[in-house]
Order: structure tokens, then C-alpha cells, then sequence
């Protein structure tokens, strides 16, 4: 058994040595003070914690540190400033998507994951993407316009 | 930068940094030295405790008890009643009530001691439910006869009388269940000494509520506690009081260990401990004559408190108070009865105890118009308040009512009429229609009498800072009320400023709830804002207003007589479902709202909460289930209490109504409640038709359709 688990968060190289069952929500919160990543409910259900890994959007309160070797992760603090995390920000903006606030970073994450993979989502392709992500607050129309306005306004950034 | 207006298109001023993940919430703050807490609680629903056996805690760590209270303390919460202990004491009353705060370092060496903690119990037969409760199975909890509160309301003829000429008489009994909040960011709160004084940061509607109720556990003044409301990650209610259930036990721990301790709930504890909506039961007996006209309503209503009052007298009387609905009844007599269980103390959640019997009066009209074979819709308007009707307290409608005009609106989007037609009763399509109302800010006179509510502007240079007590938990007040200053300043509102309360610095606005906040401290706001406008020349200066009731509209708090509010939201809804008849899966196929606000201080915003409150209020009826046995609440996590994702209901069409309210600024009404009110019922309408089933109790899960199907049989 290796003693060390190394990945990259952000494009930066992480290495942790300790029990690799530690959630990796909790190195990156606390350890990387990526505070953007939010824990609602620890148990993989409520999507406030999505973060990117190896490309595919995964819930970083049921994921083990171990399980993150040699792996590429996002946050949304690895995205709010590159042009496609500033023109999602500022559809959720402009689009009314943000009330608490505290499900959006995850939404981010989840709208990023998605138009990368679909530049052109439909209403539905969206609400499929996010239903991983609860949100108590805004009953989701205007998250699901926003990420709409999102696809349209980057139209090339996403090709 | 030019002068911002009232119906200019903004963006929400805590947008950005809340999408960037740059917005700090309680568990993302640390300072130096901060330790942890955790609360040890109650594992019964009632029973003494025989000895609480502590194991020999490592250094750094503490736990704390009501034995820590100093001297000059007393063990209450003051919330609206002092009923309600900080630490439990000699005996519980519900499982989860604190026992005690465990303090220390790490997290998890607290997890590990926590667990050794143990209470030795002699264990007593818990009251549960109501109907429990009113049979003292177990003695009695509260008083001789678990009634904790009650009130009644009368208005027109003599119940006897009234019976006496009816033709036939209709009585039903309707239910709804706990709803649990989650809010997305659970329950958290940090304190520590900040210059000799308490000072706590934390998620909360009302700072001013926490440091009134926790004072007193340390003997001291409400003054001498500081509370900074940290960006807070939803609330509706559910951070009106029971803040104060975090911020005792913490103030206790740092008045003896000195050091900052942060306490962040774990969802399965956001769950299981911590307030829920009043599960309700309302009996309505209704007197009718030979062609189906209502000569009269009698309502019994009980509301499952849980084990302290808190807020639940105050609920009941809203709940009491808009139980006839948008209704001008001839006649009608309303009692309500606040009843003491073994369970979570009820408390504050969206709409305030209108949402219970709002429900049962819209499912009783309509199950009266089915029996006589009227459409509900048809029905119901013939009863339409107006302005000018009689209220159940015997008050007026002073303002118009515009249902009829909203009601046009949907059932024209949906094609209401031709589809109430053709679908037919048991077909599997159903569509449902729900009219309501909610009575804005504290009712009667309560805004001047009780809450005396302040609001402060600040001019310095050429930027103006708004000082209240009002919080921004989501609803998007920091915008509005920053558009209605700037607005009356006429000036761009990027100029305008409103940091999160700071007890020490702001004055107290009263708490952010009562879909108050807009329509009364956006008044005083916006006349400190006019005034200062006018003075603009003055340099730097300040203006302080206190808010003024409208004269000439008489309240009664004593026999709750009068106009009871004087500016109501309006709604209306339909909804239209398919129901599997071999699976009872029900698919939404339209949801369509009309409200009236008064007038939309900013229409995002207001489409933004109409979205939310709807869904909330569809999960409500359709899905959030959270049923209690023995005590113990069965739903612990997010994935068996379900709330509605992004699959679950169709994108929704909405619309408002133009009616400005007379004393409001820019004549906007509360609305943040108003839009959780009545979409249950259009749903439970809509599936009721679609089944040719009655249904009297909400939620109504596929998998409890069956029973409703054979009920209606």
C-alpha cells in the first residue's frame, strides 16, 4: 500500500498522508480552505459539495481521500476566474438563479460539468443534469433558465 | 450611473459572491483557538433522568449542563414564551431536548466522548399526537388538560341558530403533517469574547431574538450580547427561534471556557432535533341549505406544539385567523387549540400556521361543491371577500380584492374550464384550483403596540448606508430594500449599502418574518430615505424613524376583534396531473399561479420566490413525509425525507396583479409567505379528481393513494 495519496486540485499538486478513508470533502474545506465546496447533508444527497473529478461532476462528501489518487479535481474556486466559470457565474446572476446561495456552488460545478459535455442542452438535458443538486429555495425555473442563458451566451467557449 | 427605479431589471447585489463561492457561512469561519461543540440530547420522548454518567473527558474538554448556569441565570430560552429550557433538567419532554454542550477541539474525539456520555432514564408513556394529547395518554404534559393555548372567533349568527335552519349539514375532518424545513445550510453558530463582551456569528432571521432570549441564562442584559448575522443559507422560519436553542447552550460553554466554540449541526441532527411546521387537525362542520349555500362554518382547529409553547400561540392565532380562507362565510364560529405533546417543539415555517387551515377550508369547499355538483371554482368565488366584507374577527377589507381578475388569468393559461369539463371524475387527469391569502406583518395593531420596529440611514459623502435589523436569508431583501432607498434617494444603487445586522450597531427592525419586512421596515426605510433626500445638502448625517400604524383601524389583542391585517396577499392556482391508476405514480403536467404583492419591488426577485414557495408548497402536499413514533422522528436524512428536485414538477407559469397598497413603499405587500399558501391544495384537488378519491390529509405519497382510494369507496 502506497503511504501517499496525490491528485491535483485546481492544478495544483496535493499530497496527503494520513487515513485515506478521510471524506475528501474535508481536505478540501479544511486542509485547502476551498470553503466554496459546501457540505448540506454528508451523504452524497443534496449536491452542495459537487466538485469535478477526471471530468465527471461527483458529490466530495462520499468520496474517500484514497479514491482521489492520481486524479484531476475543480472546484469552483478552480473555475470562477476562467472564462467559462465567469460566463455561468454571471448567467446565475443575471438569470435570478441565486437566492440563499448555498446550493449554487454546486450548481456551478454541475452546469460546468454539463455544457462541457452538451453545449446546446435542452430544458430537460438541464434538469436532468442538476437533479442531483437540491435546491430548497428557488423551485429551479430560473436555475434551469439561467444555464440556458449560459449555453447561449458562450456559444463558441463551449465548442 | 444613473438613479436606480423601481421597476428597473437589477441583479441581486449578493449574486456574485455567492455564486463564486466567495459568501462565508457559519461552518466556513474559523478563528484562532476556536474549539467545537456538540449537543448531548434527550434519547426518550418523556421520562426523568436518573443520573447523566460523564467519562473522564481529556484535557481541553468540557461538558456543560444547566449545572453551569451561574447563580444570577435562569435556565429559559426567552422566545415568545419562557417556557422553553436551555438545558433539560431533572426530566426531558421530548427526544432531542439538550442535555448538555460537549466542548473540545476535535471533532472527532468529541464524536468518540460523546458517545460515552450516558443518561440513565426512568422512562414515562409519551404523548405523541393529538388526538394522544387531548386523551393525557401518558397524564398530562401541560396543565390539566394539554391544552397549552386556545382562542376562538366568532362573526355573524349563533352557531345553534344557524344549524337550526340548515338543510343538511357537511362535516369532515382534515390533516397535515410535520414538514421539515431544509434549509440548505443547517443550524450554525459560533461564540466568543470580542472585547469582553459575548458575541455571537450566526445563522439567524433574527438577530435581536437571540440575544433577548439568551441573556437571561447568564443574567445578563440583552445589551451586553453582541449577535452578527453571517450569510444565511436559508431559513424560512426554521431560524427564528430555534437559533436561540444553539446560542444558549454555546453561551453557557463560553462563559466558562472562555475560548470561541462553533457549533454546526450534522443534517441527520438538522432532521431529527430541531422545529418542524405544526402537524394540524381541523374538524369543519358546515351548515348548508337545499341548493348547497353555506349558512355557516363551525372549525375546531388543533395544532401538535410539541412540548413548549415557543412561537405555537401566536401560529395558532394566524392559523385561526385565515381559516375561512378568502371567504366571506355568513356565519362561522373558530376555536383553536394549541395542544402539548412529547415531540420537537412546532415553530415558525413559511406561511406561520395559514398554510393548515388554509388547506382545510379549500379541500372542505371544494368536497361541498362536488357533493352538489358545482365546479370548486365556481363555488368558491360566489363566497369572494371584497373589499369592505366582514373578516372572521369581525374587522374589514380595506383594500381591493382582486380574485376574480386573477382567477381569469389561469384558468385562461390552463384552459381551466373546457379541461374541469372533460376530464373526467376517476379518469386519471385531474386539474385542481386553490384560492388564498395571507394577512401581512403582526397582526392587528402588534407593528406599533409590541415590535416598535426602527429602521436608520447613514449619509457619509455621497454613499448612504441603510441600518436594520433585517436579515437576508435568501429572500433577497438586502436587494429590495436597497432598491426602495435608492429609489426614494434617486440615486444608483450600487451607492446604497446594507451589511449583514450587527446588534451593536443597527437598531432593532423586529424580526425578518410575518412577511413584514418589505411592507414595514421597507416603509420606514423608505421614509428615512425621502427625508434624507430632501436634506441631501446637509452633509453627513443620519435618519432614524420609527415605524406609525394607520390610523382608524381598531384591534382587540385581548378578544382578537378588528382588522387583523390590513394589507393581504392574494393567490390563485392550478394544477393539472395524470395519475398511473396500476402504479399511483402522479406526473405534474401544469402548474400555473397568479398573486397579488401589491406591487413587485423588483419582478425577479418576486418571480424567483413565486417559483420556490410553489414547489415548497407541492412537496408539502405530494412528498415530504416525516412521521414521528414513540417520540422519535423516522425521517432522518435527505434521501427519506424528500423534498422536490429539479424532476419533479414542470416549469411553472406565473402571474401578478397590480394593486398597490396604500401604506406600503411603492405600495408593495408581504409576499415571501403569501406564495407557499395554497398550491397544496390545487394539487390535492387536481389528484383527488384525477382518482375520484377524497382526500382529507396531506402529504399524500403514491404509496399512501391506495388508502385514499379505499377510504373513498
Amino acid at each position: 500500500m502506497r503511504d501517499k495519496v496525490v491528485f491535483h486540485v485546481n492544478g495544483k499538486r496535493v499530497e496527503f498522508e494520513g487515513n485515506p478513508m478521510t471524506r475528501l470533502i474535508d481536505i478540501l474545506r479544511d486542509d485547502l480552505g476551498l470553503t466554496g465546496v459546501k457540505e448540506g447533508c454528508g451523504e452524497g444527497e443534496c449536491g452542495a459539495c459537487s466538485i469535478i473529478k477526471d471530468g465527471k461532476l461527483v458529490t466530495s462528501c462520499i468520496i474517500p481521500v484514497g479514491a482521489a489518487d492520481g486524479s484531476e479535481i475543480l472546484t469552483i474556486e478552480g473555475i470562477k476566474d476562467t472564462p467559462k466559470g465567469i460566463c455561468i457565474t454571471e448567467a446565475f446572476r443575471d438569470g435570478g438563479a441565486v437566492q440563499c446561495g448555498f446550493c449554487i456552488p454546486g450548481m456551478v460545478m454541475a452546469a460546468y460539468a454539463l455544457l462541457e459535455e452538451n453545449h446546446h442542452p435542452t430544458e430537460e438535458d438541464i434538469r436532468m443534469a442538476i437533479s442531483g443538486n437540491i435546491c430548497r429555495c428557488t423551485g429551479y425555473d430560473l436555475i434551469v433558465s439561467s444555464v440556458q442563458l449560459a449555453a447561449e451566451r458562450g456559444g463558441e467557449l463551449w465548442q | 450611473m444613473s438613479a436606480t427605479k423601481i421597476d428597473d431589471r437589477i441583479v441581486r447585489v449578493d449574486a456574485m459572491e455567492k455564486a463564486r463561492g466567495e459568501a462565508l457561512y457559519v461552518s466556513d469561519i474559523k478563528f484562532p483557538g476556536m474549539i467545537y461543540g456538540t449537543l448531548v440530547r434527550s434519547s426518550i420522548a418523556r421520562g426523568k433522568i436518573i443520573s447523566i454518567n460523564v467519562p473522564d473527558l481529556p484535557e481541553g474538554y468540557s461538558f456543560i449542563t444547566a449545572d453551569d448556569i451561574p447563580e444570577e441565570g435562569r435556565n429559559e430560552l426567552w422566545m415568545i414564551a419562557k417556557d422553553w429550557r436551555c438545558f433539560a433538567s431533572g426530566d426531558v419532554k421530548y427526544v432531542g431536548e439538550t442535555i448538555g454542550i460537549l466542548c473540545g477541539p476535535d471533532r472527532n474525539m468529541l464524536s468518540y466522548l460523546k458517545e460515552r456520555i450516558k443518561v440513565e432514564y426512568e422512562e414515562e408513556v409519551p404523548a405523541v399526537t393529538i388526538d394522544d394529547a387531548l386523551s393525557l395518554k401518558g397524564g398530562p404534559i401541560a396543565g390539566e388538560d394539554n391544552i397549552m393555548c386556545s382562542l376562538y372567533c366568532e362573526k355573524g349568527e349563533k352557531m345553534d341558530d344557524v344549524f337550526r335552519k340548515a338543510d343538511s349539514i357537511f362535516e369532515e375532518t382534515l390533516e397535515t403533517g410535520f414538514q421539515e424545513h431544509v434549509h440548505l445550510e443547517t443550524n450554525s453558530a459560533i461564540v466568543r469574547l470580542e472585547d469582553g463582551r459575548f458575541t455571537f456569528y450566526i445563522s439567524a432571521q433574527c438577530p435581536f431574538y437571540v440575544r433577548k432570549s439568551v441573556a437571561g441564562l447568564l443574567g445578563l442584559r440583552p445589551e451586553d450580547i453582541v449577535v452578527k448575522q453571517t450569510t444565511t443559507g436559508g431559513a424560512f422560519g426554521g431560524k427564528e427561534h430555534f437559533p436561540d436553542v444553539l446560542a444558549g447552550p454555546l453561551l453557557v460553554a463560553c462563559n466558562k471556557i472562555r475560548k470561541p466554540i462553533k457549533l454546526v449541526f450534522e443534517r441527520e441532527e438538522d432532521m431529527l432535533y430541531s422545529v418542524k411546521r405544526h402537524p394540524s387537525k381541523v374538524l369543519f362542520k358546515t351548515a348548508l341549505d337545499k341548493e348547497g349555500n353555506i349558512l355557516g362554518i363551525d372549525g375546531k382547529i388543533y395544532y401538535n406544539c410539541g412540548a413548549y409553547l415557543s412561537a405555537s400561540y401566536v401560529v395558532l392565532q394566524r392559523g385561526v385567523f385565515h381559516a375561512n380562507g378568502v371567504y366571506d362565510i355568513p356565519s362561522t364560529h373558530l376555536v383553536g387549540y394549541g395542544v402539548a405533546t412529547n415531540t420537537f417543539p412546532s415553530d415558525a415555517f413559511r406561511g406561520f400556521g395559514a398554510p393548515q387551515t388554509l388547506f382545510a377550508i379549500e379541500m372542505h369547499l371544494s368536497h361541498i361543491a362536488r357533493k352538489f355538483g358545482f365546479d370548486p371554482a365556481e363555488y368558491k368565488s360566489r363566497y369572494f371577500l371584497k373589499k369592505g366584507s366582514e373578516t372572521v374577527t369581525n374587522g374589514h377589507i380595506v383594500e381591493d380584492v382582486k380574485l376574480p381578475e386573477m382567477f381569469r388569468q389561469i384558468a385562461d393559461a390552463s384552459d381551466y374550464e373546457r379541461k374541469s369539463k372533460e376530464y373526467e371524475i376517476g379518469s386519471g387527469k385531474g386539474i385542481g384550483i386553490s384560492f388564498y391569502n395571507h394577512g401581512g406583518a403582526f397582526t392587528g395593531n402588534g407593528e406599533q403596540a409590541i415590535i416598535k420596529a426602527h429602521a436608520r440611514l447613514v449619509k457619509t459623502g455621497d454613499r448612504v448606508r441603510i441600518e436594520v435589523g433585517s436579515t437576508e436569508m435568501g429572500q433577497g431583501f438586502q436587494t429590495a430594500l436597497r432598491k426602495i432607498a435608492a429609489n426614494a434617494l434617486e440615486i444608483d444603487i450600487s451607492r446604497v449599502d446594507y451589511p449583514n445586522p450587527d446588534t451593536s450597531r443597527v437598531p432593532d427592525s423586529g424580526p425578518t418574518a410575518a412577511s413584514r419586512s418589505t411592507m414595514v421596515v421597507g416603509k420606514i426605510v423608505e421614509d428615512c430615505a425621502l427625508e434624507m433626500k430632501a436634506r441631501w445638502d446637509e452633509g453627513d448625517f443620519s435618519v432614524e424613524k420609527e415605524y406609525v400604524h394607520p390610523d382608524g383601524h381598531p384591534w382587540d389583542q385581548d378578544t382578537f376583534r378588528g382588522d387583523a391585517y390590513l394589507g393581504y396577499g392574494w393567490g390563485a392556482c392550478i394544477v393539472e396531473v395524470e395519475v398511473d391508476k396500476l402504479t399511483n405514480e402522479v406526473t405534474t403536467k401544469g402548474i400555473w399561479s397568479s398573486h397579488d404583492v401589491g406591487k413587485a419591488i423588483d419582478e425577479l426577485i418576486v418571480h424567483g420566490q413565486v417559483n420556490g414557495g410553489v414547489i415548497q408548497s407541492l412537496g408539502y402536499a405530494s412528498m415530504e413525509k416525516m412521521e414521528n413514533r414513540n417520540g422519535h422522528f423516522r425521517q432522518s436524512s435527505m434521501s427519506d425525507y424528500v423534498v422536490p428536485t429539479s424532476m419533479d414538477f414542470p416549469k411553472q407559469e406565473w402571474f401578478l396583479v397590480d394593486n398597490p397598497y396604500q401604506w406600503g413603499p411603492q405600495g408593495a405587500k408581504g409576499m415571501g409567505e403569501l406564495v407557499f399558501n395554497g398550491a397544496d391544495a390545487a394539487y390535492t384537488d387536481a389528484v383527488e379528481r384525477a382518482l375520484g378519491a377524497t382526500i382529507c390529509k396531506i402529504p399524500i405519497p403514491p404509496e399512501d393513494i391506495e388508502e385514499a382510494i379505499d377510504n373513498a369507496r
